[in-house]
């Protein structure tokens, strides 16, 4: 008995840091696999959001996003692991689930024959709303996603652009805790892209916010922590700054000089990781900064000038790239 | 639950089907009843309104699977399924609500045929000599025939994104548990009976008579309700 009482009171203190921590915490995501039929779409991830976070959620066509977040809005059952929505259970409990989420799936599926404003009184309903609340509600939404113009038009006359409001207005109306957007600026033109983002931004204050994309510049624009996700397994997850840190360690030095120099001697110098040669142009990779002194030794020594000597921007493009391409490389 | 209905009911109206729904069956049954020597009344002699409660199935076999075809088999193919899934709705409020739309735009199409009653009530010789009983019990065995039908569509319609297929194999089933059974049965000797009973037209036929037997309606009632616990169980099979 003296043995295990210590033992029991650790056990305790960790059970109740966990369902602490998980108060606090908008969405949970532990060791969750989706399988169909034999294929594996989900592999085992775990992860969790804070309240009040924006994350983008970030991988190739095919690596699992939408499953995932299908998983998350209580639409599809895990084939194991379990996630939680504000303590939430998706499984066992979906009716509390759906109420907190607001929901935007890939391609924005609206029905087309509906007007904009009849539709988003239709889903206020779903969300049984009270009654007196549900034209100010809907005229809020209107407003906030500037579908003022186009609230008393058909949805298949409207442009994509437009539908991607209505879509995100959809998804608002219920003033949800946790805002989940697949794929939210798919097939927009750039400009619609710029106003979609300026919208999410806008809309996402004092949300938890989960965007899944595959196109990084949306990333930096709007998210404050990103999850790379790829063949269904996190590779990365990270705040956007320490992931854009972390890459520029390794440092790409572009050189050129005006006479001859073999690969071999570059690669001698020290803190070079590796060399490649494009038309006259070196790419070296290295670790560390010194070897730009290096560089210029080199070019004293060989009494040769340096025609350029450039760092390479580190984008989270080649983050990406560098991230979900492991697989196939091998 | 009310809220799906209304926006099903909404749709229908809010496009061509409803009115081609209700024009097409008031149409086809006028011309049958009032005009085509072969089986109009006024050509018959009898002041009854056998034609409409003989020839109203056959047309709701077309017409029917026409309405519900789209129900879920539009919506998946739109994705828009996904969208109401993932609401605070039940599946049953999903079905129920599609079912209640499509049987209401039936009954909405089926009403105006009252008319055929007080007119040739007023034909009869006497005045008001048609057998009222018999079109009550014809009419409450109608509406039930039409919400096996509507079941049944709903059902077919989450078979398959394709309307077609889903209309098709709608017609079908509701072809055979119409007369089907009755057909099976003059095979099966002694047991002809027993797959009578299996069929709607056994019970329909009955109800014509003017008797409202339980029996039948509980028939009806649970034939209803069956296809509407698989087509719930359809639904819910994402969760498997």
């Amino acid at each position: 008995m003296a043995i295990n009482r210590p033992v029991l009171s650790k056990v305790s203190k960790s059970t109740f840091k966990t369902i602490f921590a998980l108060f606090k915490m908008s969405l949970t995501v532990s060791n969750l696999t989706k399988q169909y039929g034999h294929q594996l779409a989900v592999d085992n991830i775990s992860f969790s959001i804070q309240k009040g976070e924006i994350v983008g959620f970030l991988g190739p066509n095919g690596a699992g996003k939408s499953t995932t977040m299908k998983i998350a809005t209580s639409y599809l059952p895990p084939t194991s692991g379990c996630v939680l929505v504000n303590g939430y259970n998706v499984v066992e409990q979906p009716m509390e689930v759906k109420k907190i989420i607001g929901y935007l799936p890939e391609h924005n599926p609206l029905y087309l024959d509906m007007y904009v404003h009849e539709y988003l009184a239709f889903v206020c309903g779903m969300y049984k709303l009270p009654k007196a609340e549900v034209k100010s509600r809907v005229k809020k939404m209107i407003d906030l996603c500037g579908l003022t113009k186009e609230q008393n038009k058909r949805i298949e006359s409207l442009s994509k652009g437009y539908r991607q409001r209505v879509g995100l207005a959809q998804a608002l109306i219920h003033n949800p805790e946790v805002l989940i957007l697949d794929e939210p600026t798919s097939g927009l033109d750039p400009n619609q892209i710029l106003e979609i983002r300026k919208l999410i931004k806008e809309i996402s204050q004092d949300k938890t916010v989960i965007l899944s994309t595959h196109i990084m510049q949306e990333v930096q624009a709007l998210c404050d922590r990103v999850i790379v996700i790829d063949q269904g397994q996190i590779v990365a997850d990270d705040l956007l700054v320490n992931l854009l840190k972390g890459k520029e360690r390794s440092v790409v030095l572009v050189v050129e000089w005006d006479g001859h120099v073999s690969i071999e001697d570059i690669k001698a110098l020290p803190g070079v990781a590796e060399v490649r040669m494009e038309d006259k142009r070196f790419y070296v990779t290295s670790l560390d900064d010194t070897v730009r002194a290096g560089l210029f030794q080199l070019s004293a020594e060989k009494n040769l000038s340096l025609l350029s000597l450039k760092q390479e921007e580190s984008s989270l493009e080649d983050i990406f790239k560098s991230l979900t391409t492991k697989g196939e490389a091998v | 639950m009310i809220q799906i209905f209304l926006k099903e009911f909404n749709g229908y109206l809010h496009s061509l089907i409803a009115y081609l729904v209700i024009g097409v069956f008031l149409t086809g049954m006028g011309l049958l009843i009032w005009v085509f020597p072969e089986t109009s009344v006024l050509d018959y002699g009898y002041a009854d309104l056998d034609t409409l409660f003989s020839m109203g199935p056959f047309v709701f076999i077309f017409l029917i699977p026409a309405i519900t075809m789209k129900s879920f088999a539009e919506e998946k193919k739109l994705g828009t399924l996904e969208l109401l899934l993932t609401k605070p709705v039940t599946d049953w409020d999903i079905v129920l609500g599609k079912f209640l739309a499509s049987f209401a735009l039936v009954l909405v199409a089926l009403l105006p045929t009252l008319i055929y009653y007080f007119s040739v009530s007023k034909l009869g010789n006497p005045v008001g000599n048609i057998d009222t009983a018999s079109v009550v019990g014809s009419y409450v065995g109608l509406s039930l025939l039409a919400s096996i039908f509507c079941a049944i569509g709903i059902l077919t319609s989450t078979f398959s994104t394709n309307q077609i297929v889903s209309f098709l194999l709608a017609a079908f089933f509701c072809f055979l548990f119409y007369t089907g059974f009755d057909s099976v049965s003059t095979f099966a000797g002694s047991y002809a009976l027993l797959i009578k009973q299996f069929g709607i037209l056994y019970h329909y036929e009955s109800l014509s008579k003017g008797l409202i037997d339980s029996r039948n309606v509980i028939y009806a009632l649970s034939l209803t309700s069956f296809f509407l616990l698989v087509t719930k169980t359809v639904v819910s099979s994402r969760l498997w």
